[in-house]
């Protein structure tokens, strides 16, 4: 009876078959260690964002007039308001803590590598459409860092030559942030960027496995097909589709192992959630900043402005160039430049573990500029700031043209054949 | 069914020009979506002229009013002020208002005002429109030498009290002065040139 069901529904539209070659029977590498749970975290944040934010429309005023007063409503009126609303507040946090280590997990291994290009270039996309959605989102409660957030993101658009100021017109539809731009960015979050990043993850996951998981050592699963013997292979059933052209090694189905090992992860990560929903819902004023506890006020900006910390990287590089399409080309460059990473190495070797000690030693200078740009952005800015904000753009930027000139001829150590456990 | 034989070369040109006309007709279809963002009617219609009475304004202060939803500065600049400003012209980007488009000819002067004393300006930086801070007597702090000036927090522009632009700084220009005149001696008209009423 059941069994017929499911072959009725089979026959119409491919459940099983899905089900297995995406989880049951998908090889995943079996070294995978805890920067594998970052993918899945970012999912389970972004339903968290979706469903929170549907609940959020329910009571949320899109206006100039009514939108400040309706966030102290939900905060204030509605039953669990608070809750659905640092939720999502928090989730916008905690979502670009698990991309930024989603991506130095992609940095440390080597995933970026052939043939993982497009699959880099999707996740570059969804951190783009990550960035405006959140931008966007930002300006919705309508308080003075929304405002003049808002402000200072629209006039980057005006460094743009000739066309700059009439774009910046059309972004706003008003001669000021006002209440029509509020509207449409309310438009735009809620229903085009959560639309793009939702298709953009599918295609993600999509070339994900046509090219399969990297796995720390950066050392292939799939082999030429008849160059494994028989008692190497995995026990596991794998879906034809993947055996047929290739021999799996060291590999075990992603449902049920990596699951079960995504919940470990995920019960880690709810851990701190909800210690930050409940216990410190602003962070210490990053992740929901003092200044937006006041209304908009388009006459006087607040004495110290600073985006929320994702952000603050790129703000530093912004503000590091002492000219205005300047800085707004270089704080562009500085995400152009991730996402060209798969033709600035030019290293065979994937994985950090089996390559040199100047490229240990150049993640390393480049994870610690980008941290040290992430605080200097957040602070005012004074001549000594600005000048170590400008030392710590420069290595930025080195990281990645020291990469291009040593990965060529890297002392890279040998490979070993098979994953190490 | 026809026993034509097949004209490939015909059928390329009829897919092109299918696809071609298609296309047009894509682009058209996009206007009316791309021109809805462009400000509304009843958004162009606004901005009005602001009257602001400066028969309370006190040498040294400075009053903020709300003109197309834009902040505009009134200040009343003291003789020191004046004469710091005049001492310090070689740290401006700018100082001769040489950029048409910052103010109108009227302002295109030392001090960029009608009167020496008063200051009347758009209080956006031209870096990425903060509105910068007015800091009377602790100016020093940004520019050596100077004690009254305008600082913006976001991106540390600095500007001098006629919303001159210091060299080294991101913002590219002075400060906007808006069209203004005088309906007496106690009351500044912001928003229509003077000429024209």
């Amino acid at each position: 009876m059941w069994r017929n069901l499911l072959e009725w529904i089979e026959y119409r539209i491919p459940m099983q078959r899905v089900w297995n070659m995406h989880l049951a029977q998908y090889p995943t590498p079996v070294n995978f260690n805890f920067w594998y749970f970052f993918g899945s975290l970012a999912m389970i944040v972004l339903v968290n964002q979706i469903v929170t934010g549907i609940w959020l429309t329910m009571n949320y005023v899109p206006s100039a007039e009514g939108a400040f007063a309706s966030i102290e409503y939900i905060m204030r009126d509605v039953e669990y308001g608070w809750l659905l609303r640092y939720m999502h507040s928090t989730g916008a946090s905690a979502f670009f803590v698990v991309v930024y280590l989603h991506m130095f997990r992609g940095l440390i291994y080597g995933s970026y590598q052939k043939p993982r290009e497009l699959l880099w270039l999707f996740g570059m996309f969804i951190f783009l459409a990550l960035m405006a959605e959140a931008f966007m989102g930002y300006l919705l409660p309508w308080g003075q860092m929304s405002y003049w957030g808002a402000q200072v993101i629209i006039s980057l658009f005006g460094a743009i030559p000739v066309i700059g100021d009439d774009l910046t017109l059309w972004i706003r539809g008003d001669y000021v942030v006002s209440g029509a731009t509020l509207n449409r960015f309310f438009a735009l979050h809620v229903i085009a960027l959560p639309l793009v990043l939702v298709v953009l993850v599918f295609l993600h996951l999509v070339a994900l496995h046509e090219v399969g998981s990297n796995n720390p050592d950066g050392v292939d699963i799939k082999r030429p097909k008849g160059s494994v013997a028989d008692e190497d292979k995995p026990k596991f059933k794998f879906h034809e589709y993947y055996t047929s052209k290739k021999d799996i090694i060291d590999a075990a189905p992603f449902f049920p192992y990596f699951v079960v090992k995504d919940l470990i992860g995920i019960g880690v990560f709810l851990f701190f959630f909800a210690w930050v929903i409940f216990f410190n819902p602003e962070m210490g004023g990053f992740f929901l900043e003092p200044p937006n506890f006041e209304a908009a006020n388009p006459l006087k900006t607040p004495e110290h402005i600073a985006p929320v910390w994702y952000f603050t990287p790129f703000y530093a590089i912004l503000r590091a160039i002492p000219h205005k399409l300047g800085g707004v080309i270089f704080m562009g460059l500085a995400i152009v430049v991730l996402a060209l990473l798969p033709w600035l190495d030019r290293c065979k070797v994937r994985s950090i573990r089996y390559r040199s000690g100047f490229h240990k030693l150049n993640i390393a200078q480049f994870s610690v500029s980008f941290i040290a740009l992430g605080i200097l952005g957040a602070l005012p800015a004074t001549d000594t700031y600005t000048l170590f904000a400008r030392i710590f753009t420069f290595l930025y930027f080195a990281f990645f043209v020291l990469l291009w000139f040593y990965s060529k001829n890297e002392n890279t150590k040998p490979v070993p054949a098979r994953l190490t456990r | 069914m026809s026993n034509a034989p097949v004209d490939n070369s015909r059928r390329r040109f009829l897919t092109a020009a299918t696809a071609v006309v298609g296309g047009v007709g894509a682009v058209a279809a996009a206007v009316p979506f791309i021109k809805s963002w462009n400000p509304s009617e009843k958004a162009k219609a606004a901005g009005a002229p602001v009257e602001v009475d400066i028969s309370k304004l006190e040498p040294g202060q400075l009053l903020r009013v709300e003109w197309r939803g834009k902040p505009v500065w009134v200040v009343r600049r003291t003789d020191a002020v004046l004469e710091e400003m005049k001492a310090n012209q070689d740290k401006l980007k700018d100082p001769g208002s040489s950029e048409v488009d910052q103010q109108p000819d009227y302002a295109k002067n030392e001090y960029r005002s009608l009167k020496p004393e008063l200051l009347v300006a758009v209080g956006l930086c031209t870096h990425l429109g903060c509105s910068p801070t007015y800091l009377p007597g602790n100016f020093s702090e940004q520019v050596e030498g100077m004690n009254y000036g305008f600082f913006c927090p976001c991106h540390g522009s600095k500007f001098d009290m006629a919303g001159r632009v210091f060299k080294d700084v991101p913002a590219p220009l002075n400060l906007v002065i808006p069209p203004y005149h005088f309906k007496d001696d106690t009351t500044i008209l912001v928003g229509v040139d003077g000429g024209t009423v």
